[in-house]
């Protein structure tokens, strides 16, 4: 199982060192930094309901939805004070992990 | 009844025990590529060697039709045995009997034999190839899990505990192999998960094959649950044989000594190592060229490969090697190297095997990916594991030694008892390229060809720093060494230190960053 692998790059403290990688290092997903004005699913499941529409001005702590999974219904609160622009969330619909569920202005 | 009456039954009882769960049963066992309980313990043992003990053991559960089942055995077998002539306590679980289901009788059977384990200060191996636990005997089955997850707690450190894992071994069940000191799986045939896909599939909405999530090739190369990796059982049982032959049977005593074998003279350092230190190697090599005859049993090899280690022999004497590997991510440490690292070097001191450390590292490996999964704490148990060893601890700078990987390798700083330095280790805070743009940054910007400035500080700063001396001006380098020499060094090394004794301070235990 041990397959040759090619020869890279790798820099270290501005030095290039010539080397292999591994499966996982390969398999490394880029960073990619969360907009503060999108509301993700953290955890795959379904809208159960929906209690902010566009244009509306919540607080932090404001539910803004929930999130039934693992058969749990997850309250979805404001992370921040703001006025919704989009709800992308449908009520009765599976959401996967990561998907945008509500927009801030 | 007269006495051959008696063995008549004897006789009639023991074959439908060793039937175990029927031809069917173990046609299908078969048909996996899998071999019955009590031929694995055949095939892995000495021959002749196996003491089979409770044989007759069945479980006491009246619930849900289960007082008309009879299970020989109750799914594990049991018992003592030799390999390579080195006692140890087995058992194996059966999967030909209600699946390997785990039950009370089934898990006292275990716990019976891990306790004989302690009491007889000789290593505990497991075979696990079991559905999981015997839901007819509900709590019951959970609180046997418990008690043998307490024991190899208990065991751990005392006595080597060996895992094979030659079926499915899922859920809560799992804990078992992970306590334990090394875990052995086989292609296509060990299966380890905490959740199977199906859950996955329910919760997460996330598609994954068995194999996929928790086969042998993940657990050895993703995961790093498991430490060996065979395609077949035979070839693991192989694998086991040579294991045993490097390690003790129990805290209080050495491993065996061999007759000790010089290195193979196909192996050569000056070959080895490149000239220029940004070149890779395999370090395995250099190895090859110090040890006993050119033997090196690697532990983990297919996860965190920027790492390597293993056990060698120096002139017939097991010690423990933890080695960078500038083959693989130029041999930088990371969140898994740590962790790789860290127990063996635990392992190495609870068993009175000494360290032999070779350095050839850049630092650490950059990355948001690495800072959010705790390198940090990770990194920090490679510290905390060689400051905490009081095994003979020899290390060798082979080439590159750089800032926190130098101190984290062993250093004079954690304890080294002998450090030795070849002509072309490069003992500093940090590579010449980066040191000169952070030292020289205001000269290198100024100058009318910055390229050139650089080029011409990154000389000097590598002529004056990227050397042994300096190090050894401060005492932290005992000698500087040729590679030619090593092998001698480490043998005399060794050889001082037979008797070494050094104590840490009374506690409890200590809080390690798990």
């Amino acid at each position: 199982m041990a397959e040759r692998k090619n020869l890279t790059s790798l820099v270290v403290d501005d030095t290039v060192y010539v080397t292999t990688t591994t499966t996982k290092f390969e398999r490394r997903k880029p960073y990619v930094p969360g907009d503060p004005r999108h509301v993700i699913a953290f955890i795959p499941g379904v809208i159960q309901k929906i209690h902010v529409a566009p244009g509306q001005a919540v607080r932090w702590g404001d539910g803004l939805l929930v999130l039934e999974a693992m058969k749990m219904k997850n309250d979805i609160t404001s992370p921040r004070h703001g006025v919704i622009k989009a709800v992308h969330a449908v009520v009765g619909a599976m959401v996967a992990k990561g998907q945008l569920l509500i927009e801030f202005e | 009844m007269n006495l051959r009456t008696r063995l008549a039954e004897l006789f009639k009882r023991k074959e439908t025990a060793v039937q175990g769960g029927g031809p069917k049963a173990i046609e299908k066992q078969h048909a996996q590529g899998k071999l019955t309980a009590r031929a694995r313990i055949t095939a892995l043992l000495d021959p002749q060697s196996f003491h089979e003990c409770d044989m007759f053991v069945e479980h006491k559960c009246e619930d849900f039709g289960m007082d008309k089942k009879h299970f020989p055995g109750d799914g594990v077998v049991t018992g003592t045995g030799k390999i390579q002539g080195h006692p140890v306590c087995i058992y194996a679980q059966d999967f030909t009997v209600a699946g390997g289901s785990l039950g009370l009788m089934h898990a006292r059977k275990i716990t019976k034999i891990m306790d004989q384990a302690m009491k007889l200060g000789v290593p505990l191996i497991g075979i696990n190839d079991s559905g999981g636990a015997r839901i007819q005997e509900g709590v019951n089955s959970l609180a046997g899990y418990g008690e043998i997850f307490f024991r190899n707690t208990l065991a751990s450190g005392v006595i080597p505990q060996i895992s094979v894992v030659l079926g499915p071994c899922a859920g809560g069940a799992v804990y078992s192999p992970a306590l334990t000191d090394f875990v052995f799986v086989v292609d296509k045939i060990s299966k380890m998960f905490i959740t199977g896909p199906e859950v996955i599939k329910t919760v997460l909405g996330e598609e994954i094959s068995m194999e996929e999530l928790g086969g042998a090739r993940v657990q050895v190369e993703i995961s790093g649950n498991a430490h060996f990796y065979a395609a077949s059982e035979q070839e693991c049982f192989e694998q086991i044989n040579r294991l045993v032959t490097f390690i003790p049977w129990n805290n209080k005593k050495k491993a065996d000594p061999y007759p000790a074998a010089p290195p193979k003279s196909e192996y050569s350092l000056e070959r080895i190592i490149p000239a220029e230190p940004t070149q890779p190697y395999d370090v395995r090599n250099v190895i090859r060229a110090i040890f006993d005859a050119s033997d090196f049993f690697e532990v983990q090899e297919h996860w965190a490969a920027n790492i390597v280690v293993g056990f060698a022999r120096l002139k017939g004497e097991t010690v423990g090697l933890v080695a960078n590997q500038p083959l693989v991510l130029a041999g930088v440490l990371d969140v898994d190297s740590s962790d790789k690292a860290a127990r063996f070097i635990r392992f190495c001191d609870a068993f009175n095997i000494p360290l032999v450390t070779l350095v050839d590292l850049p630092g650490y490996l950059p990355g948001v990916d690495q800072e959010h999964a705790g390198v940090i704490r990770h990194g920090a148990k490679i510290l905390y594991a060689y400051s905490e060893a009081t095994v003979p601890k020899i290390t060798v700078i082979l080439r590159k030694a750089y800032g926190g990987g130098y101190i984290a390798m062993c250093s004079r700083h954690l304890g080294a008892d002998f450090l030795f330095a070849w002509p072309t280790a490069e003992i500093a805070v940090m590579g010449p390229e980066g040191a000169a743009n952070i030292i020289f940054r205001a000269e290198i910007a100024e100058a009318a060809d910055p390229a050139a400035m650089r080029r011409q500080k990154v000389a000097e700063y590598t002529e004056k720093f990227a050397n042994p001396f300096i190090a050894a001006a401060n005492g932290h380098v005992d000698a500087v060494i040729s590679p030619q020499e090593t092998r001698g060094f480490l043998i005399h090394a060794l050889e001082i230190s037979a008797h070494k004794s050094e104590s840490r301070p009374a506690k409890k235990h200590g809080v390690p960053p798990f």
